[in-house]
């Protein structure tokens, strides 16, 4: 599974990072995280950061960040 | 009620002397700190749904092709609605002039989104009254319509980054959401903003309580009253480095306004405190090229300048 973070580095985005790791953790799944900062490559995605990419599709945008549980929920959509 | 409270604490279970400097000063802060998270918290989460009802999807269909002025003031609302911060600010603003919201029309929303907060005007309306907040609120708008307007017929396109007008933005879908999940936005939203602000709340009221109870009134009236022709001037240039940071510098300058500061320099500094800082210009010089981004802090710090002078001459 791929996973990208797309945000251009502030600390809501980095927050977002850190709960994509745990929920892969806590899921136990094998899955690669990309944080994703390029403008360019973000807009292709949504123009709400922090934005969350699971297997090219955007699960989630903008602020606030979903909780653990939902973004387990999200990722396991995809799964 | 709060008052009571605050009184009973103060005066009558720690038993400090009412006309005593720490008693005054420890009654204002009980009083005030409840009266703000009171309002911050029935406030930002009324804000908070009727965002949930604007994301910047939608606001960027309603802006898409509308004319000047009309957009203009639909933008300059709108920007009080829609969720903004500054890191969002690059993708917000690719993906508006990329889908045809004209520049002028861009500009009105990136200057009223962050000056018109719910944040400012909660801890206005609790420190000030209402009619201030309302004031500023106003004067902001107005404030974002015609510095739209001039940038607008500046023609400045030239003056945005290349690759900005090449780019190609997914059309996202504005994804429905049920009543029952914007009201569990709503209260992510406001739980997460306390949690940030509370510190910069309890830490600018204990500033204010202290000025409140210690700093002469002559000392302010010379330098910040309404007879020192530069302190519209100064306060604008020393709310730069205070970015966004309404929760904490409005109870400091609240207790200074109590000791003869000028109302229109205190409209001012706030307005400057919101709309103008160095990180916003540092992230927006990744879309603008300097000429532009010099007249749009220029246009923007102006008019905030006239604000000041107005607002003294009138309140």
């Amino acid at each position: 599974m791929e996973i990208k973070v797309l945000g251009p580095g502030c600390a809501t985005c980095h927050k977002m990072e850190e709960l994509a790791q745990q929920a892969v953790k806590e899921l136990n799944i094998d899955a690669k995280i990309e944080k994703v900062g390029d403008i360019r490559e973000i807009m292709k995605y949504t123009m709400s950061t922090p934005g969350l990419v699971v297997n090219g599709k955007l699960k989630h945008s903008g602020k606030p960040l979903p909780g653990i549980d939902k973004l387990k929920e999200l990722i396991e959509s995809e799964a | 009620m709060l008052k009571q409270f605050a009184d009973y604490v103060t005066y009558t279970l720690l038993k400090l002397e009412p006309a005593g400097h720490i008693g005054d000063a420890l009654n204002f802060f009980i009083y005030d700190t409840l009266k703000i998270f009171l309002l911050l918290t029935t406030i930002v989460f009324a804000v908070a749904v009727i965002r949930a009802h604007f994301p910047p999807e939608k606001t960027r269909k309603i802006l898409s092709h509308k004319k000047v002025f009309i957009g203009n003031v639909m933008a300059s609302l709108l920007g009080i609605v829609t969720p903004f911060c500054s890191c969002s600010a690059v993708p917000l603003f690719i993906g508006f002039v990329e889908s045809g919201v004209p520049l002028g029309v861009t500009f009105s929303f990136l200057i009223s989104s962050p000056m018109v907060n719910e944040v400012a005007l909660v801890m206005l309306w609790g420190l000030f009254g209402w009619k201030i907040a309302l004031i500023y609120a106003v004067t902001g708008v107005v404030l974002a319509i015609s510095s739209g307007i001039v940038i607008g017929r500046l023609r400045m396109e030239r003056y945005v980054q290349d690759y900005v007008w090449e780019m190609k933005v997914a059309d996202t879908d504005i994804v429905k959401t049920a009543f029952r999940e914007k009201i569990a936005y709503a209260r992510g939203y406001t739980s997460e903003l306390l949690r940030k602000l509370w510190p910069y709340v309890v830490a600018g009221i204990g500033v204010g309580a202290f000025v409140h109870g210690y700093v002469p009134t002559d000392f302010v009236v010379r330098y910040a009253g309404r007879d020192n022709p530069f302190a519209v001037f100064a306060a604008v240039l020393m709310g730069i480095p205070l970015y966004s940071n309404a929760a904490g510098t409005i109870p400091i300058v609240q207790a200074l306004v109590g000791k003869g500061m000028a109302m229109g320099t205190v409209l001012a500094f706030m307005m400057s405190v919101t709309a103008i800082s160095l990180p916003e210009a540092v992230i927006l010089k990744n879309v603008l090229k300097t000429p532009l981004l010099v007249t749009f802090f220029g246009i923007v710090g102006i008019g905030i300048v006239i604000v000041g002078y107005l607002f003294n001459a009138i309140l």
